[in-house]
């Protein structure tokens, strides 16, 4: 008899049986409590105000005001789709700042789930000072990204910058040795080093530029703990049985790698992909404080989306196209978290009990 | 086998490379870590002559020049933009936990009319990127005769559908049969939410407290766009405005951000642990 109990379902709420019920259920409309209709609107009332104001009826505003030429000054002009066709017709600057917010999320996420991967497959050996690392690791995610970027700034800097002084070092060092000295094309080649113009350089062909890159080298240094630190969190839940197993069946390290833990994070690794790629796709406050002039102006190669979505509502005022903007934002976002959505079914494994 | 045989050998010395090198690889990347922050220490200490003209740059400064902090700290209103950014977080913390956990606790465990629907409204609101957002909100705090005050910087980012979303995941999880004993001793659902609810979810509302107070600490974009007076600048901007001011005058920038940072970080020394699984925690909190 007690087993029979132990293995009694929960008591749950009774299940609909028509077609009807099982809509209504789904909905939530047949499974309401009559003591609850007030309550429940009363526990919202508070974030469902917030909610309005500061979500739904922005949202509407927003795509309004995409219709619409106005410079905050003179009422606002309805002008139909004129924002969007511009953009796509006659603005060249939004298919640059479409190609590098692109470039921006292609160097930062990969690069970000790679190293943030390694790193935590390396703590997770149980090595010495593992704490002490991932602590260090983690540091740049809590600081403010304005003053590391005033960092980076200053360490990317072409006159002053500690990057630069390295390569001129190194390029010295170098014409010194008698072995550089010796070859008139090693010669050629070592004076032609010099260091790159870090925060402004414009791109050439498929190169970025190092305006973006620079940027970019930023965002993974100060993200990539976090990936790493996620990452860790997954990897100590994978069960010790299966590495176990998969040793008797003569699995060497890099197959465990591959077939138990790769595919044991891959949820992980899907929903730091997401989260990644929104981030990336809305870069903001990273190219602002590094390359930015005193107007907030930035070097056409380093611009992003929402940097020239700003510029557009804030310096040029032309409120309009910046909404315009931001609903291609949106519509980037939407479709690649669809695509990932349904890619994932090919990769991510999910454990099923 | 013939263990009758067997014979202690000296123990061999084994040398572990592999350590070795793992670990030489994690102090180069710690080095790549820290490194920024020691450039900046020093360079907040040089005169400025020592960064214009000392080739190759040292990490120890020649002299040692305090005089740069005061110099920094008094060309700006630092100390004000530190209440602005500590009251706004804070606020803005205790406000989303409050209006969160109520509306998830409607959400996980109340049964009312168009409950599932509104929940979809704020999944769809989730959707949309903040940028989406930026200028209608900026319109209307601007209408609401909020522009450059307190109410702009508290008061839209005190509600988060994300934070919804994850509180209520874990809501969800807790056994129903609390909710029914409760009621059958006579407790209200208010009293349920404050007396069950909310202490059987301290570990995620302290994750996610952790994750909305440095969120708000270090946003740049909103308190930039809502703010025009240095009474009202956070940290950040007060930052980025210094930057404007001193572009060259890297001594001082540098000396800003070491007084912008290191407060943060002697923080991150002593409840490393805490912010770690706070922030992971709450961003990785999947169901």
């Amino acid at each position: 008899m007690d087993s029979a109990r132990d293995l009694s379902p929960k008591v749950e709420a009774p299940q609909p049986s028509t077609l009807l019920q099982k809509l209504s259920f789904k909905l939530g409309i047949g499974v309401w409590r009559a003591d609850q209709q007030f309550e429940g609107y009363l526990f919202l009332l508070p974030s469902l105000i917030g909610f309005i104001i500061f979500v739904l009826a922005p949202i509407v505003i927003s795509l309004a005001l995409s219709f619409h030429q106005w410079d905050l000054i003179t009422p606002p002009v309805f002008i139909g789709p004129a924002n969007y066709i511009e953009l796509f017709t006659k603005d060249p600057i939004f298919g640059s700042v479409i190609k590098n917010t692109f470039w921006y999320t292609a160097l930062i996420v990969p690069v970000q789930i790679v190293l943030g991967f390694t790193l935590a497959i390396i703590l997770n050996m149980g090595l010495r000072w593992a704490k002490l690392y991932r602590m260090l690791y983690f540091m740049p995610v809590v600081a403010s990204v304005v003053a590391a970027a005033m960092v980076f700034r200053f360490l990317f800097n072409q006159q002053t910058g500690v990057i630069a002084a390295g390569i001129w070092e190194i390029k010295g060092s170098l014409l010194g040795q008698g072995w550089v000295q010796s070859s008139p094309q090693l010669l050629t080649w070592v004076n032609t080093i010099n260091p790159p113009d870090f925060l402004n350089a414009p791109g050439q062909g498929i190169w970025p530029g190092w305006a973006l890159v620079s940027v970019a080298i930023f965002t993974v240094w100060k993200n990539v703990g976090f990936t790493m630190v996620i990452y860790l969190a997954a990897l100590q839940a994978v069960p010790e049985v299966l590495y176990d197993a998969a040793k008797v069946d003569g699995a060497n390290r890099w197959r465990l790698l591959r077939f138990v833990t790769i595919p044991l994070v891959s949820p992980t690794t899907f929903f730091i992909l997401v989260i990644q790629m929104l981030g990336a796709f809305q870069i903001f406050t990273e190219p602002i404080i590094m390359s930015a002039n005193t107007q907030r102006q930035l070097p056409a190669a380093a611009a992003s989306i929402v940097t020239y979505i700003y510029q557009n509502a804030f310096s040029f005022t032309r409120m309009g196209k910046a909404a315009a903007i931001s609903w291609v934002l949106f519509a980037i976002v939407f479709a690649v978290t669809i695509l990932q959505t349904v890619l994932q079914r090919r990769w991510v494994y999910y454990e099923t009990d | 086998m013939a263990t009758s045989t067997y014979k202690p050998r000296p123990q061999a010395i084994v040398i572990p490379w592999g350590r070795i090198a793992l670990h030489i690889i994690l102090l180069i990347g710690s080095f790549i870590m820290v490194l920024p922050f020691l450039w900046m220490v020093s360079t907040s200490l040089k005169t400025s002559t020592d960064i214009l003209r000392e080739f190759p740059p040292k990490l120890i400064p020649s002299t040692f020049m305090i005089s740069n902090y005061s110099t920094a700290l008094t060309s700006l209103p630092f100390d004000r933009f530190y209440f602005n950014s500590l009251l706004v977080a804070t606020s803005v913390t205790v406000l989303q936990l409050l209006t969160s956990s109520l509306a998830a606790y409607a959400f996980a465990r109340l049964r009312f009319k168009g409950r599932n629907a509104l929940f979809f409204l704020y999944l769809v609101g989730l959707m949309i990127p903040f940028p989406v957002l930026l200028l209608p909100n900026f319109l209307i705090v601007r209408q609401l005769g909020w522009f450059d005050s307190y109410l702009a910087l508290i008061v839209p980012p005190a509600f988060s559908a994300f934070s919804i979303f994850l509180l209520r995941q874990y809501y969800r999880g807790l056994p129903m049969d609390y909710d029914e004993s409760a009621r059958i001793d006579g407790a209200s659902s208010l009293r349920i939410w404050w007396s069950i609810i909310v202490p059987n979810s301290r570990p995620a509302l302290a994750a996610l407290a952790v994750f909305t107070f440095l969120g708000t600490w270090n946003d740049f974009l909103w308190p930039l766009v809502v703010t025009n007076s240095n009474n009202m600048r956070t940290l950040p901007v007060g930052l980025s405005m210094f930057q404007g001011q001193f572009t060259v005058r890297w001594e001082l920038l540098m000396a800003a951000s070491v007084v912008a940072l290191i407060p943060v970080l002697i923080v991150y020394f002593f409840a490393q642990n805490w912010i770690i699984k706070g922030l992971s925690v709450s961003s990785g909190l999947k169901g």
